[in-house]
């Protein structure tokens, strides 16, 4: 097949993220050429900020060099202008650097001209020393005049702008910022945090003219800009004048060329303008109104449209709510979403000038829609994924204000500390990654998202716990670029662009019975998935379509599939179920003769209450099922995405503070749920009064007994990080319990996303959604109960079905290693 | 001296699983089988900690080590990018349905 001609004008962020995602899905599509204006390859514009302060070079913010256009076969004219798109012949005309012609053939154009800086039609614009802020030229041009002149203005006190002050007044100059506003940043901040932080500036030195009206830019006498003149009639010296006054999108080619613009070139929801065969990235776009300059809206809008170039056309850029931080070191600002105060809005304030912190968030039908911070922005990236998430907030209404951070331990979405650690300190204790390992792979390999940095450190790809530390290494590494992923819309992993909502969705309307099945229908780019996705989508099939979908052993983790728990040597440990911690002697013989037959090296108790017998080889482990089969003994799950324990003290029947019997209620719910594959491990625990010896406080389902019957309590968890299970309701006796918990289990066994715990499910969907659907509907929870039990019958143990094959069957087989005698020849 | 040795049926294999072949004198070697009934063996020792490969999951001609989810190709036994490693292929083939292994 003839290979396409993809021709991009432009050389920019949004633009080569776009190629660079075309790579990845379909890399011998086209021939590429790129046509870029700057004589430089593709660099961070973001971080020119740091360049002009003084703390980045150049270099550092480089993102892909000429070698990686080489290395990929893309033809880069650097310096080149295209002048001309002439669409009936599909090609484009560009001027290179020495005035030659270019013409280049297309069967599919990719606009990204990026925008120009807005320069106010003021007298004295084109004087020398006039300048605006957008490039490496424009950053060269600061930090040569702040070696030699002392007099800075800055025009315009927007993000940009103030960045460009900063880096100035760092380098010597002294700076006046002139704004025609009442305060600064008056797009992303209040009128309080804007006058908080005009204040913080001031004290770094720069001064502040504010509600000013440039009337012209005099020249001195040596025709180099000399003073900045205002319609009042009064002057400031000015040996350079940096205009930031707003950009506006580069459209005067596409409109040449035909192509609707209107404040932008006009797109639809896949990047295309109104000739399909020409699309637009970038801060040159407008999409649904809106021309975004901010790099994350950008990223997502090249994804879409490397998608639908690619021909594969399943995904749709719908739009996107920005965050925004300030680049300047030493004070922290971010806002997001609208904090202009809507009908119906209302402001939660927490103002302390003394420590320098505001932070005010606004609330809409019980929903974050906006959020400024100023001097204390740690939660900036909760708060923002709140809003994202559309998260109902009710009940965390009272302590929203406070931030997550006074949740978090072992640095768990905790302070914003990062920043200031050293590069020596370890930051994911799992794998034993620090500081500056992360900090370089991000710089050396251009990482942007969480997922690269797990992919290329291993820093919170295990536990998961350090994850905030990294996303805040992140942010403050790559700056305004790093943007938290949407939690509730990630895709399953690489294989896919659905997410876990969508793929269970599609299973459910269009029956899919298996693991090849669902990727079929779906769409999945791999032949057989991955080790991320495929156990999801056979949790996913199992557990919507019990007794009538496949499951596919090879689909599941080792530890599903030997029925046993493998260690770091490749052992194994057997876990054998004991009751609500109930043993008899009897067991305990077997438990003890079975360890010494197979040389168990280590027997230890488990904090379900339980005995594990560690380090037996894959090939024992049929034989040591069959001797604890043989006792009476079924698999304890320990290993499984399952039913794991139900803890319990010694209740009523022995202690005499019980109030209730909490051995015998253990059991009965251990039997009820025996056998039940679930999103992630399930734990619960029955205490026989308030006292809480089982722990009921740290379960997934937590029982109290009290006198008058029962507490249930659900989304507790003792890991990684410890939540403290919420009150859910009350019970009068053990059917209640059984039928409200066996509810709620199945709803969290319906819903949940696949490795998503209890405690992440209840804080996705909301307490108020579960208690609506399993205590104020009984319809709904008699049917949720029902679903389950019809779920785990005829549940049979898995040791038992392996060991009893009769035809030794391949099940077992699998257990057994091949001997092979080698032969001298 | 190294020649072809029978070790299974292909059907002994499961699809998109393995088994070990354990001969006197070599390491524990992982055979696996894809879903296109192409085998391939390595050793079975995971570049980065040791671990079974032959315990873990298989997408494509790929292993992922079921200890710390490294992938593994199994072409030529080299670690997926960024990691970095290899494990030992073995030659392998497939005749008469047959699965023959050369140690």
């Amino acid at each position: 097949m003839r290979k396409l001609k993809l021709v991009m004008v432009g050389n920019g962020m949004a633009g080569v993220r776009t190629l660079e995602e075309l790579r990845k899905i379909a890399p011998d599509m086209y021939d590429i050429t790129v046509f870029g204006a700057e004589p430089h390859p593709n660099y961070n514009r973001i971080l020119l900020s740091p360049v002009l302060a003084g703390e980045m070079t150049i270099q550092d913010i480089i993102l892909n060099d000429l070698q990686w256009y080489a290395d990929n076969g893309i033809t880069l004219h650097l310096g080149a202008r295209v002048t001309e798109i002439d669409r009936r012949n599909r090609s484009v005309i560009a001027t290179d650097r020495k005035g030659g012609t270019i013409t280049v053939d297309y069967d599919r154009l990719l606009m990204a001209t990026g925008s120009t800086p807005f320069m106010p039609p003021f007298p004295g614009r084109d004087l020398p020393g006039v300048i605006s802020y957008r490039d490496i030229k424009d950053t060269d041009e600061m930090i040569a005049a702040a070696a030699t002149y002392p007099h800075a203005v800055v025009i315009g006190a927007g993000l940009l702008g103030l960045e460009a002050a900063n880096g100035l007044a760092l380098r010597g100059m002294k700076v006046t910022v002139v704004h025609n506003s009442e305060w600064i940043m008056e797009r992303q901040l209040d009128r309080t945090a804007g006058k908080m932080l005009q204040a913080e500036l001031e004290k770094k030195g720069m001064r502040f003219r504010m509600n000013a009206q440039t009337a012209e830019l005099v020249a001195g006498a040596s025709g180099r800009v000399a003073a900045v003149k205002f319609k009042d009639g009064e002057s400031i010296p000015a040996d350079l004048v940096c205009v930031a006054a707003g950009i506006r999108p580069n459209v005067e080619l596409a409109e040449k060329a035909g192509i609707h613009c209107n404040r932008g070139i006009v797109v639809n929801d896949t990047l295309q303008t109104y000739d399909p065969r020409i699309y637009a990235v970038g801060e040159c776009a407008n999409h649904r109104g809106t021309a975004y300059g901010l790099v994350a809206p950008l990223f997502e809008q090249a994804k879409v449209c490397a998608n639908h170039l690619a021909e594969m056309g399943i995904s749709r850029y719908q739009g996107s709510v920005t965050s925004t931080k300030l680049k300047v070191t030493g004070i922290d600002v971010f806002s997001a979403g609208d904090f202009s105060g809507s009908d119906g809005a209302e402001d939660i304030v927490l103002h302390d000038p003394g420590l320098g912190i505001y932070k005010r968030i606004v609330l809409k039908d019980d929903k974050l829609v906006g959020a400024v911070l100023y001097g204390d922005t740690k939660d900036g990236a909760w708060y923002f994924q709140l809003l994202k998430d559309e998260q109902d907030i009710s009940d965390i209404r009272d302590h929203l204000v406070f931030g997550n951070a006074h949740l978090g331990d072992v640095g768990h979405k905790g302070g914003n500390v990062a920043a200031s650690m050293p590069d020596s300190a370890e930051i994911c204790g799992c794998n034993g990654v620090c500081k500056g390992t992360i900090v370089k792979a991000i710089q050396e390999h251009g990482l942007f998202s969480l997922e690269d940095v797990r992919r290329h450190t291993k820093a919170s790809s295990s536990c998961g716990s350090c994850t905030g530390l990294v996303e805040q290494i992140l942010a403050s590494t790559v700056g305004g670029a790093y943007q938290p992923a949407d939690s509730n819309n990630r895709a399953v992993c690489g294989c896919t662009d659905l997410s876990h909502g969508e793929v269970r969705k599609a299973i459910r309307e269009h029956k899919l019975l298996s693991v090849a099945d669902a990727q079929r229908h779906l769409g999945w780019r791999t032949p057989n998935g991955c080790a991320t996705c495929r156990p999801a989508l056979n949790y996913y099939c199992l557990s919507t379509w019990p007794h009538e979908a496949t499951d596919d052993p090879q689909s599941r983790f080792i530890n599903e599939r030997a029925h046993a728990n493998i260690q770091k040597d490749g052992s194994y440990s057997v876990v054998p179920r004991m009751w609500g911690g109930l043993t008899t002697p009897a067991e305990l013989r077997a438990i003890a003769d079975a360890a010494e037959k197979y040389k168990v090296p280590t027997v230890k108790v488990t904090g379900g209450q339980r005995i594990d017998l560690l380090g037996v080889k894959k090939e024992d482990l049929p034989g040591i099922w069959s001797d604890l089969a043989k006792a009476g003994m079924v698999s304890g799950h320990a290993y499984g995405k399952s039913l794991r324990t139900v803890k319990t003290c010694v209740g009523a029947e022995h202690c005499r503070f019980g109030t209730q019997r909490a051995m015998e209620l253990g059991v009965k719910l251990e039997k009820m749920l025996y056998g039940m594959w679930s999103p992630h491990k399930v734990k619960l625990a029955v205490s026989g009064c308030p006292r809480n010896c089982a722990e009921a406080g740290i379960k997934d389902v937590g029982v109290i007994g009290v006198d008058s019957g029962y507490e249930i309590y659900i989304g507790g968890n003792g890991g990684i990080k410890t939540e403290v299970a919420q009150f859910f309701a009350k019970a009068k006796d053990d059917d209640e319990v059984m039928a409200y918990s066996g509810a709620f289990i199945q709803l969290y066994r319906e819903e949940g996303f696949y490795l998503e715990r209890t405690c992440h499910y209840l804080e996705r969907v909301g307490m108020e959604h579960v208690r609506q659907r399993v205590l104020e509907d009984a319809d709904s929870r008699r049917a949720l109960h029902e679903r389950l039990l019809f779920a785990l019958q005829d549940y049979t143990d898995p040791w038992a079905e392996i060991c009893e094959d009769p035809s030794g069957g391949p099940r077992k087989r699998e257990f057994e290693t091949i001997k092979v005698q080698e032969r001298e020849i | 001296m190294t020649r072809w040795t029978r070790i299974c049926a292909l059907t002994d294999i499961p699809s998109l699983g393995s088994r070990v072949v354990e001969s006197t004198g070599e390491e524990r070697i992982a055979v696996f089988r894809s879903s296109a009934d192409q085998v391939f063996a390595l050793r079975d020792r995971c570049p980065h900690k040791a671990g079974p490969l032959s315990q873990g999951i298989v997408h494509g001609t790929t292993v992922t080590c079921p200890l710390h989810g490294w992938k593994i190709r199994f072409e030529d036994g080299q670690v997926v990018a960024p990691d970095v490693g290899c494990a030992k292929p073995y030659p392998v083939k497939v005749e008469g349905g047959d699965v023959f292994l050369q140690i």
